[in-house]
């Protein structure tokens, strides 16, 4: 596709990994070397996305509330969440005395080890992915829902009762909303024939699904924006954590690192919604293209596929971060009202209307 | 020895050692925790024999749903934070006495079969081909426990629907009506305070 730019990350990948295989003979070595090399840049890459969308997160508060946002740290403030990592680090880690200890410590690593897992499946750019398992859309959604368990560990051994009322609510909020999460994503499986992601990358080569599947498919992206909005326990439905209720909910005792890591397993969260409404609604890495304009089509070649990636994927982040400023909180009546009575309906119908239009070709 | 066999046995040993620890242990949160564990562990086997779809489908349907209603009923429980009572010896006994036989019957079963390697080409374990075999109605399709396990599930749900739906008996109606035509416009308080039982 792209002559001119032969350099992508599959290459480099590619590049890296013949040289290991090259200069290193046991083949078991060479592999998790590699894999060690992953996880190393994936880590890297999340702190440097959480660094950044702390400071987003307070650039679009601001925006949202016609201020200035952070502006003291460093030029325009950008310094302002390094600062306050170094902060979060030489705080002391305080433990309950009456807490169950093991899991206490033990809740922060399962919420981010479940975020990271579910990293695995996304393709960052053409052929760059790190697992491209058969069935990624299963799994991500499957993998996700380990991250309730933290939750509900970490509101349990706190001893506190504001923690394990957060961790109840965030419980059933959680198990509900994966429903339409799940019905919602099954519309572009349907549209698509397969679960892994490089397919449904590939079958947007023409058009991406959100243009392609129409009406259907903008109820489900819209419908999936809402829904994995309260998976991830974000405002307007951040009643786990509600501030005005429950302190901090579910983690009230949480302190230094620990409190950080749950910070950045929400950040993680945010990202790998965004990734995966990107992938599915959005294309991906795949440019944009329109019909049968060639010149047009061929213009947008040149932009890599990391860049269209990302672009898409913080737009999203945008709109789920404007909705925090914008709806006031639910109530948990309200919250499951909204879930079962109207999201979980309209996305049956929605995937029945969906398999309708794939089974008489109505998609473009 | 090489590298699959330790990762399978790292593996095993994670399942079994959790389960062993959710038995044990005297903290009934922990144990739905190492339960959680155990059958996180199944779930890497399956991962680790690329039976993907099946490992996907453990997690959703035992970490996602069941762990999660298990941990719900604990927090539901009065005093479950404490320890539990350890259990009377004679307990302890039987208990070792039915585990001591089931692993012998379940060593004789694994040791009278013969484990003959299939001459049959294997199948792919994609999506594609597990939904077609369990839609298919040729002899070795799974059409019929399919429909039949669907059927089961959608009593389960009505029967839930059943038991979880407010019933407003029009009885209670009748009740409320007498209620208010004897006491006119007199509010709440002075109905709790002349102490008439209304039967529902």
């Amino acid at each position: 596709m792209n002559q001119f730019l032969t350099i992508s990350f599959s290459s480099i990948a590619a590049a890296i990994h013949n040289w290991l295989a090259l200069s290193i003979p046991n083949e078991t070595l060479v592999k998790v070397i590699d894999l060690t090399i992953t996880g190393v840049l994936l880590l890297g890459f999340l702190v440097v996305l959480c660094f950044f969308l702390g400071y987003m997160e307070r650039k679009v508060a601001g925006f949202m509330q016609a201020r200035y946002g952070p502006n003291r740290v460093g030029p325009y403030g950008s310094l302002q969440i390094v600062a306050d990592t170094v902060k979060l680090l030489f705080k002391e880690g305080l433990t309950p005395k009456a807490s169950d200890k093991f899991l206490f410590h033990l809740a922060p690593v399962i919420i981010v080890v479940a975020s990271l897992l579910v990293m695995a499946p996304i393709a960052f750019a053409s052929n760059f992915q790190i697992w491209d398992i058969s069935i990624g859309v299963l799994y991500m959604s499957s993998v996700s829902s380990i991250a309730v368990i933290g939750i509900l560990m970490a509101g349990y051994s706190s001893y506190n009762k504001y923690s394990l009322l957060g961790a109840m609510r965030s419980g059933a909020q959680i198990v509900s909303y994966e429903l339409s999460v799940g019905l919602s994503l099954i519309a572009i499986v349907i549209l698509s024939g397969s679960l892994q992601l490089s397919h449904i990358v590939e079958s947007q080569r023409d058009g991406w699904w959100i243009y392609r599947g129409h009406i259907p498919i903008i109820i489900s992206f819209v419908i999936f924006l809402i829904a994995s909005t309260a998976e991830i326990n974000r405002a307007p439905f951040d009643l786990a954590e509600a501030e005005q209720e429950l302190t901090a909910g579910f983690h009230t005792e949480y302190s230094g690192m620990k409190f950080a890591m749950f910070l950045l397993a929400e950040y993680i969260n945010l990202f790998v919604v965004s990734a995966i409404a990107a992938t599915i609604f959005f294309g991906g890495w795949m440019p944009f293209h329109l019909g049968h304009w060639e010149a047009f089509n061929h213009i947008m070649n040149f932009i890599p596929g990391f860049i269209w990636f990302f672009g898409k994927t913080f737009f999203i982040i945008f709109i789920i971060m404007q909705f925090r400023w914008t709806f006031p909180r639910l109530r948990v009546d309200q919250l499951l009202t909204l879930e079962w009575k109207y999201l979980l309906p309209i996305s049956m119908v929605n995937t029945i209307l969906v398999t309708v239009m794939a089974i008489m070709g109505w998609h473009f | 020895m090489n590298a699959s066999v330790i990762i399978f046995y790292i593996i095993a040993a994670a399942i079994i050692g959790c389960g062993l620890l959710a038995v044990t242990s005297l903290k009934i949160f922990r144990s739905a925790v190492y339960l959680l564990f155990s059958l996180i562990s199944i779930a890497g086997l399956y991962f680790f024999l690329d039976y993907e779809f099946i490992g996907a489908v453990q997690i959703v349907v035992y970490v996602g749903g069941i762990v999660v209603l298990i941990i719900f009923s604990i927090f539901l429980t009065q005093g479950s934070g404490g320890l539990m009572k350890k259990p009377a010896l004679g307990r302890i006994f039987f208990a070792g006495l039915a585990t001591l036989f089931g692993a012998i019957l379940t060593y004789m079963l694994i040791n009278n079969q013969l484990f003959i390697p299939s001459n049959q080409q294997a199948i792919a374990p994609s999506v594609e081909n597990i939904g077609a075999q369990m839609l298919s109605t040729t002899e070795h399709g799974y059409i019929l426990p399919f429909e039949v396990v669907s059927m089961l599930l959608l009593s389960a749900m009505i029967g839930c629907i059943v038991i979880a739906i407010k019933v407003k008996t029009p009885e209670l109606k009748n009740s409320v009506e007498i209620k208010e035509v004897e006491f006119g416009a007199a509010d709440n308080h002075t109905i709790e305070n002349t102490d008439i039982k209304i039967v529902v």
